[in-house]
């Protein structure tokens, strides 16, 4: 069975984000850029499920520009057997649809009996994608996945997942969709000599013609603006006043 | 879970930067979501204070006169500033007992009023609780017994409280986050502790040279914090960022980190205002990189550790922040394969290296032992080094294949036999707080000898090896640090503290040093620790010059005393 994995690529989450400064969206330039840590968790799992011989292959793809071959690199360094690049060339941020009609025409070439996504990447914050592409391919999905099991001989997987009241326990047939979450795995480092292997594995590019897929934006960013300043503390001198504080001008009490 | 627990801080936003936003209104608070949280080192406390007092003093001992028998001093309960403990030092197997200089004055009432009067009421600090924290370092190796904290706002009121200070002769700590690790910046006895911690202004910063000016109490993280925004970096980067103080790096010479790359605060600072001990006020603080008029008098105060005067302004040249930074960590089999590594990077990865580090397998283990959430990068074998090279430059995926070319090829020779690349910064953190945690790893493994040497990079890690074979099984010696700086950091762990091990360490250590020609202290200074030792690594025409400068600017020695020179300069 071969498992398909997608990644983003993402600024890296410990990064400051800036507001352009015409609000059009958010500096990326000269910014560090990483893989989203959900799609780390859902390369380590795929690599996981491999070695514990449910799976023989695991490819990662992703979709965007040029340099999201280097996040493709990160999966390959961390032990996936191939990549397939989706270059989006100019067309700027592709949003969840799009990436979901473009992961279900892979998915109709690849054939993989598991595609794992992150639950949502840390830029958006969507949480679209994986539930789309489920939807698109009619296949179950299971999503926030904090434990995962596959049964090769059934060819099922049991998906635990954290929803609000506690775990719930999904048993999915497979092909199937599942998103990672958080509780998941602790993704492996990239060692230097699975970095000089990663080397040597391919890259596959492919364009959006030769997946025959259409994209067009259904959304528009109207304008991204900063979270407003928070106010500095204060001190106050007596209890009288924390409370005077808290009833006349908080309003909490 | 600490990867669930940074998610969650990211998702959240992250509170520490909330906090410090509270305390320190005058730094500018971005509005971003996230806070830039990559390498955050806090100190932590123990708990309870005074609970693990006991063990953490293996240098000096600190304990009322009145328990060795004999001299008695009894606190005069009436006055509420008397010195109620007279404080013995002693000194491991040898016991050298540094007394209470006598010309000095106590604290009376009237002073108190004189400085209620120049202060604010609530900078003038006399409560028990305060004060007991400032009185002790935070290694709680060092305890002094002050009953006055001064908090002042500018140099008007430094200036005012040393000029009094300095007429009625009364002896002054100067203090900043209080992270020395020689205890420099706490009191021996009843000093009046002078923190500048509310000085703590960004005064400008010249966009296109970098330079910052600022007031003496800015936190270090919240300068770097200032100046990521405009795309600058602190030339400087150390364990204690989050709490020490401009002020204090300088006064200290601190070295940290990013030494290799940017090199020492004397090439740094620009400028400095310095208040002296008569309040004189001395403007420095220039900006201008290039500046040969006569004496370059702030050189005497950067590394005086506040025995010339008390620094309240700096002026700093700030380098770029570049892009991109990478991070690998990676496992040698024996030292001179360090060595030659740091040889290769110097060539290999030339402008990029932004630090070369290193620490050896006590350490890892001792990190791994008493640190949580700490992941070994190299879980199923155990290592004889590790090394930490970390390159900074503007362009990632060439940085970043320069590193890896330089590391295969270094695989490849057999120099190196593992080894991880940090693929983000979250990752990049987690390698480097084990470099960083060493410290705190050691403070929980019981009593710990420090000591911070500058060799000679071959002869580096040979007194590791031969203060291994001294001690046996009786004490675990780590050895670290500035590999690319030719700076260790021997430290020396046992559960608790022992005066035949410390018998067994001092004073071969110093003359150790001294014999190879290194220096007894790299980048922590001389404090209170190694007053005494300063002929390990300095001639006695120096010292003598030293202390002839010290009593010429400090002519009553109220400044910092103990401190730095030894006492026998002072004796006629």
């Amino acid at each position: 069975m071969k498992i398909m994995v997608a990644v983003k690529r993402v600024i890296d989450y410990a990064v400051k984000i800036r507001v352009k400064s015409d609000k059009s969206g958010v500096e990326m330039s000269n910014v560090k850029m990483s893989m989203n840590p959900f799609c780390e968790i859902g390369v380590e799992e795929a690599l996981r499920i491999r070695e514990a011989g449910a799976a023989s292959e695991v490819v990662a793809v992703s979709v965007g520009p040029a340099q999201c071959a280097d996040t493709l690199r990160t999966a390959l360094a961390m032990g996936a057997d191939r990549a397939i690049h989706v270059v989006s060339g100019s067309l700027g941020p592709v949003l969840p649809l799009s990436v979901a009609k473009i992961l279900k025409a892979l998915v109709e070439i690849e054939r993989p009996g598991l595609l794992i996504l992150g639950k949502q990447a840390i830029d958006d914050d969507c949480n679209q994608t994986g539930q789309m592409v489920a939807g698109l391919l009619k296949w179950p999905q299971g999503t926030f996945a904090s434990k995962v099991l596959l049964d090769k001989e059934k060819q099922v997987a049991t998906v635990e997942r954290e929803v609000d009241g506690g775990l719930e326990t999904l048993s999915l047939d497979l092909p199937a969709v599942i998103t990672t979450d958080l509780r998941l795995n602790q993704p492996r480092y990239a060692t230097l000599p699975n970095i000089m292997k990663a080397k040597s594995k391919v890259i596959k590019k492919v364009t959006l013609e030769e997946l025959n897929v259409e994209i067009k934006s259904d959304l528009e960013v109207v304008q991204v603006t900063e979270p407003p300043k928070r106010k500095a503390g204060v001190i106050v001198s007596s209890v009288d006043e924390l409370i005077d504080k808290l009833k006349n001008e908080a309003r909490v009490l | 879970m600490r990867r669930g627990k940074s998610l969650k801080c990211f998702l959240a936003g992250c509170h520490l930067y909330q906090h410090s936003a509270c305390i320190y209104p005058e730094i500018p608070n971005s509005a971003s979501a996230i806070f830039q949280a990559s390498r955050i080192s806090l100190i932590h406390y123990p708990e309870s204070p005074l609970q693990s007092y006991d063990k953490f003093n293996p240098l000096r001992h600190v304990c009322p006169m009145a328990s060795r028998g004999g001299v008695l001093h009894r606190p005069n309960k009436e006055s509420l500033i008397a010195t109620s403990r007279i404080h013995q030092r002693s000194f491991g197997s040898t016991t050298i007992n540094i007394q209470r200089n006598p010309s000095f004055s106590m604290i009376n009432s009237d002073d108190i009023n004189y400085f209620r009067d120049i202060l604010d009421d609530n900078t003038v600090i006399q409560d028990e609780d305060r004060l007991s924290s400032a009185n002790i370092d935070w290694m709680r190796k060092y305890k002094g017994s002050s009953k006055l904290l001064l908090l002042p706002k500018d140099t008007d009121e430094v200036s005012k409280i040393l000029r009094y200070c300095n007429s009625r002769r009364l002896a002054v700590v100067p203090q900043g986050g209080n992270t020395g690790l020689v205890g420099g910046s706490v009191p021996v006895y009843d000093e009046v502790i002078v923190n500048v911690g509310l000085m703590n202004k960004i005064i400008s910063l010249d966009k296109v040279s970098g330079i910052l000016k600022c007031e003496a109490g800015c936190i270090l993280q919240n300068l770097d914090s200032f100046l990521a925004n405009e795309c600058y970096l602190m030339p400087i980067d150390l364990g204690a960022k989050g709490s020490c103080q401009i002020g204090g790096n300088v006064s200290t010479n601190a070295g940290g980190l990013h030494f290799v790359r940017y090199g020492s605060l004397h090439g740094n600072v620009l400028g400095l205002e310095v208040v002296l001990a008569d309040g004189t006020v001395l403007d420095m603080l220039g900006s201008l990189r290039k500046d040969n008029t006569g004496y370059d008098l702030k050189h005497l105060f950067i590394g005086s550790e506040g025995t010339l005067g008390i620094i309240t302004k700096v002026s700093i040249l700030t380098p770029a922040r570049l892009s991109s930074t990478n991070l690998a960590f990676l496992a040698c089999e024996d030292y001179s394969s360090c060595q030659e590594l740091l040889l290769k990077a110097k060539r290999g990865l030339g402008e990029v290296l932004s630090a070369f580090e290193f620490l050896d397998t006590n350490s890892m283990d001792l990190v791994l032992d008493k640190l949580e959430g700490v992941r070994n990068p190299f879980p199923s074998s155990l290592h004889k080094f590790y090394v930490l090279i970390e390159t900074t430059g503007t362009d990632d995926s060439y940085d970043r294949a320069k590193l890896e070319t330089f590391l295969v090829n270094s695989m490849e020779g057999g120099l190196i036999s593992d080894g991880v690349i940090a693929q983000d910064i979250n990752q990049a953190s987690s390698f480097w707080r084990i470099r960083e945690g060493i410290t705190e790893a050691l403070m929980k493994a019981g009593a710990v000898y420090k000591y911070d040497l500058s060799l000679p990079v071959e002869k580096l890690y040979d007194i590791v090896v031969e203060m291994q074979l001294r001690l046996g099984s009786s004490a675990k010696v780590c050895g670290y640090g500035h590999l690319g700086d030719g700076n260790l950091h021997l430290n020396i762990s046992t559960p608790n503290y022992d005066d035949n091990v410390f018998a067994q360490i001092e004073p071969f250590v110093y003359e150790w040093t001294a014999e190879h020609r290194g220096s007894i202290s790299a980048e922590h200074g001389l404090g209170l620790m190694k007053a005494d030792k300063i002929h390990y690594s300095k001639s006695t025409e120096t010292v003598r010059l030293m202390a002839s400068i010290k009593k010429l600017v400090d002519p009553n020695g109220i400044m910092n005393p103990y401190k730095v020179l030894p006492q026998s300069i002072y004796s006629p």
